[in-house]
């Protein structure tokens, strides 16, 4: 009987303990900022774009350069467009659409080594 | 009211005259293909270039790399170039002309030949590019080309056009605007040649016989630089 309260009390503390632990993790990683700007929905439903999206644009790539379709649907140009900033117009930045996710997921991209990262558009007003 | 064949015809030639009445437009449209539409083969996209129109200007230059976004840091050893003025004197009379040099868009073109990856190709309308997403910048292209027409960028780039992506370690040329041509307009030097400088650049289909450039290829004389390459160039020069 004895053995089994210990049992029991060293596996309450010890799940106690391991939730703590995430707690702080969490408060330690900062968390992407996903703040859309402008625009109702996205090209394709939002569970789809965040697994897929690097797809759709290396895809959309090839086919602009090489064939010269110039489709707006996947084009980096029309996310920009949308996901930049209000503030800086920008995707890029502590707080950008792009980078502050792929900060928090570790991953790093290439596309505004070479690409603009600013909104070409005038941006409108804000969604209420 | 029964209708006999003669006069099925003349209807037909009626309504398809009423459809082609406002004709000026067809070769416009027939220019700017739609998004979904791909490159053809159809069409191969040339220069010719007038060169005892050429002013001393160099509006060609400063309008490519404002419409490019090719900006340099004062290096003119390594800053990119996609186009420039060559000048020529012939030594025994003296006589010099001007003309500016670009990307020739070969059909044959010696920087795909040698490109080991692939990232140099010609597009199906004749445009010869290089897709730097594939680009590992070795520069064989440039040492391959005849003309010099290709730069290396050697430091990081700000300040890119959105339709023009430029990036460290990758080759780039003149792409005779793609952007542009893909809008169904023309080359930025060619339409500042023609509003501000000597008119003496003109943008057309090579293949297409309703095109200015194709009557003027067809009916004066024009040469291509080093013809002795058999590259067959969609740049053509008269007046050299």
């Amino acid at each position: 009987m004895l053995r089994f309260a210990v049992a029991v009390l060293v596996a309450v503390l010890s799940v106690a303990a391991l939730a703590d632990g995430q707690k702080t993790r969490a408060d330690r990683v900062a968390l992407p900022t996903i703040k859309i700007e402008q625009g109702d929905a996205c090209v394709a439903p939002t569970s789809e774009m965040r697994r897929d999206h690097m797809k759709f644009l290396l895809h959309q790539r090839d086919r602009t350069v090489h064939q010269g379709l110039r489709e707006p649907r996947h084009s980096l140009k029309n996310c920009v467009d949308c996901h930049a900033s209000r503030e800086s117009g920008s995707v890029l930045g502590k707080d950008g659409f792009c980078a502050s996710c792929h900060a928090y997921a570790s991953v790093s991209i290439d596309c505004f080594e070479c690409h603009t990262p600013l909104r070409q558009r005038a941006a409108t007003k804000a969604p209420k | 009211m029964s209708v006999d064949r003669r006069q099925f015809l003349a209807w037909g030639t009626v309504a398809a005259g009423a459809a082609l009445a406002p004709g000026l437009r067809l070769i416009e449209l027939a220019q700017a293909r739609s998004p979904q539409e791909a490159a053809s083969v159809l069409q191969r996209w040339g220069l010719l270039i007038d060169i005892t129109k050429c002013t001393d200007c160099d509006r060609c230059v400063s309008a490519c790399h404002e419409e490019n976004g090719v900006s340099g840091h004062e290096r003119p050893a390594t800053d990119a170039q996609w186009i420039r003025t060559v000048g020529l004197r012939d030594t025994r009379t003296g006589h010099a002309q001007t003309l500016p040099l670009m990307c020739q868009h070969c059909e044959h073109p010696p920087c795909v030949d040698v490109c080991p990856t692939g990232a140099s190709f010609k597009r199906d309308d004749g445009i010869v590019l290089v897709d730097k997403h594939i680009c590992i910048g070795c520069r064989y292209c440039v040492m391959a080309c005849p003309y010099g027409a290709r730069s290396f960028v050697h430091e990081a780039v700000s300040g890119q056009k959105a339709d023009v992506p430029r990036g460290k370690g990758t080759v780039e040329a003149c792409t005779l605007c793609v952007h542009r041509v893909d809008r169904g307009e023309a080359p930025a030097c060619v339409q500042t040649c023609n509003r501000d400088g000597g008119k003496a650049m003109a943008f057309g289909d090579l293949n297409d016989a309703s095109t200015e450039i194709h009557r003027r290829l067809r009916s004066e004389p024009s040469r291509q630089l080093r013809a002795d390459l058999a590259l067959n160039t969609g740049v053509r020069y008269q007046g050299l």
